[in-house]
């Protein structure tokens, strides 16, 4: 929970965490070692300076680390660990459910852990998610489709295997499916990043909630023309939130144009840990407005900034909130709660 | 920042260190010139003003380019283009026999600048990884050439809006009421570019095949290029700071 210096009080959800191994015992080759030099030069492209951290330190993190920046630091009450496995650039994965797993069952109380599929694994991938699923009890999972097997660069949603695995999720229960989409996909001479699969499988799928990460950039505009359409599909702020510090008025954009397009319920705020940490995003994503002259966006509210702090993503997971850090009229299931003064 | 000369070709050195440039038969100015026809197609740049091209150098006859990008995972269809396109670009310079292309620092660095300098286009670069038909990767091209577009519209409509015009007004103006500038200069290229008008007669909105806009769709359409642009010039931001921290270069 983060209290403002103005007093008004902050349930965080930190949407899109890892705990990750991409020390160079574990790089298996140089597309491992390109990877985390990649997320370190948008680390240190993003922090503010005294937050970036020696190459060395960002390889791996601890767990008396982990949990120091994310709820010691961090004012994260719940964090969401996505996976991304990465098997053919790291000899034990970059950062596997089982990984997260670990970590979040010495934490119970903190964690959420989400499981991932890949519909290149077939058959054998639809057991091997029921297994995950019964073995972490999953109400998500996290997709890369950029990610790499062998001599396939990557997958689309709208694959018919991947519809196999969208109705296995719904079987198991497993309602949320974040989507991160990467720079290679098959076949590789489509733009990579385009979201009109999740178009398509977020209409084949209603039940299912579709939150794509990084709210679509580089391809923003595609993503809103979607989620305005689709009202099953969530815009996660992970790698958009450190704009916030290096480019804030690209940071005001982007998020008056997700209010604008999508509104205040399905946006999530995410840190990306350990790219960034939440502390100094919280801090000034509650000090943040708009630029004077940006005069044309919904207003960035008290309440605004709760819903997307935490209150979308404790909806879509089922977390609960304490009562006076919910939003009033805001609860699915409870009519006339009463109104939570606003300072 | 400047891109830098790799070595140019025989530099005399006179005595009291004066510095005589030989002639070359195409100057490197020349090259720079003709790389800054070149555009990334995502971020609607030039790669020169990106600071993409690492270094020029010109021998004789010869031509060589050194091309860079933000990130090691910078897409493959977008760097193949870029490698491409400055390769066509210099090949094109009078005077020039040779041309070589190299984008270092990139996981598919080998099959693109092999691809490139022997002409195999994307697909031969890429065996077995891409749709069938698709050699010169020219539906991507086309997607990203259509964003520019839209994304050009926006900042010549607000400037008319800004100057009292009603929003519905719009969708009866032409070009040529806008006012002349950088911003329309642009998006008369990029309307060129798709083929579809673009003197003072042609409508001011077009969808992306040449339709204009109607007036019940213009507030809409206005949006979306709206949103289009600050993606665009959101990820070029973006690209310039990745490349800038990679290479540590200043600003």
């Amino acid at each position: 929970m983060y209290t403002s210096p103005a007093g008004d009080r902050f349930f965080v959800v930190d949407s899109h965490v890892h705990a990750w191994d991409a020390t160079p015992a574990n790089q298996a080759n140089r597309y491992g070692e390109g990877f985390i030099n990649c997320f370190y030069d948008y680390h240190r492209n993003l922090s503010p300076e005294d937050r970036v951290w020696p190459l060395e330190e960002f390889w791996t993190q601890p767990e008396e680390r982990i949990l120091k920046d994310l709820f010691e630091d961090g004012y994260v009450d719940k964090a969401i660990f996505q996976p991304t496995y990465l098997t053919d650039f790291y000899v034990n994965g970059f950062n596997t459910t089982e990984q997260d797993g670990a970590i979040a069952e010495r934490h119970p109380d903190r964690f959420i852990v989400n499981g991932s599929w890949d519909p290149r694994d077939g058959e054998a991938g639809l057991v091997k998610l029921e297994q995950l699923a019964e073995r972490w009890s999953l109400r998500g999972v996290k997709l890369y489709t950029a990610e790499w097997k062998g001599d396939s660069k990557g997958w689309k949603l709208s694959d018919p295997w991947a519809y196999r695995y969208l109705e296995k999720c719904l079987e198991l229960g497993i309602r949320n499916i974040h989507v991160h989409k990467g720079p290679t996909i098959y076949p590789l001479n489509r733009d990579a990043f385009d979201v009109a699969d999740v178009d398509d499988a977020a209409s084949a799928f209603p039940d299912l909630n579709f939150v794509v990460e990084h709210v679509g950039l580089p391809r923003l505009e595609d993503f809103c023309w979607i989620a305005t359409q689709e009202p099953n599909v969530y815009g996660g702020l992970a790698v958009a939130m450190p704009f916030i510090h290096s480019r804030p008025r690209y940071f005001a954009q982007i998020v008056g144009e997700l209010l604008y397009w999508i509104g205040e319920d399905r946006i999530t705020f995410a840190s990306d840990y350990a790219i960034w940490t939440p502390q100094w995003l919280v801090e000034r994503f509650v000090d943040f407005d708009y630029p004077e002259d940006l005069t044309e966006y919904p207003e960035l509210t008290t309440e605004v900034k709760r819903k997307i702090l935490g209150l979308n993503a404790a909806k879509l997971y089922d977390i609960d909130v304490p009562e006076d850090l919910r939003v009033p009229g805001d609860q699915d299931d409870t009519v006339g709660a009463n109104p939570v003064p606003v300072a | 920042m400047r891109p830098r000369v790799l070595e140019p070709g025989r530099r005399v050195v006179e005595p009291g260190s004066r510095v005589v440039e030989p002639v070359e038969a195409t100057p490197t100015t020349a090259v720079l010139a003709a790389l800054a026809t070149v555009r990334d197609p995502e971020l609607d740049e030039p790669i020169t003003d990106l600071d993409f091209v690492g270094g020029v150098e010109v021998t004789g006859a010869s031509v060589a380019v050194e091309l860079r990008l933000p990130t090691y995972f910078c897409a493959p269809n977008f760097a193949y283009l870029m490698v491409a396109d400055a390769y066509d670009a210099c090949a094109r310079l009078p005077g020039v026999e040779q041309v070589s292309v190299v984008l270092v620092d990139h996981f598919a660095s080998e099959e693109i600048n092999a691809g490139v300098a022997a002409a195999r286009g994307f697909p031969g670069s890429f065996p077995g990884l891409t749709d069938a038909g698709d050699t010169d990767l020219a539906e991507l091209r086309l997607t990203f050439l259509r964003k520019a577009h839209r994304a050009a519209q926006e900042p010549v409509a607000a400037a008319l809006l800004r100057d009292g015009r009603p929003v519905t007004d719009l969708a009866h103006l032409s070009l040529g009421d806008a006012a002349p500038g950088p911003e329309l200069d642009r998006l008369r290229r990029r309307r060129a570019e798709l083929g579809l008008p673009s003197d003072d007669a042609a409508p001011l909105l077009v969808d992306e095949d040449g339709a204009p806009v109607a007036e019940p769709d213009l507030p809409l359409q206005l949006r979306l290029a709206r949103t289009t642009r600050i993606s665009i010039e959101g990820n070029a931001g973006l690209c310039r700071g990745l490349l800038g921290v990679r290479y540590g270069l200043s600003g």
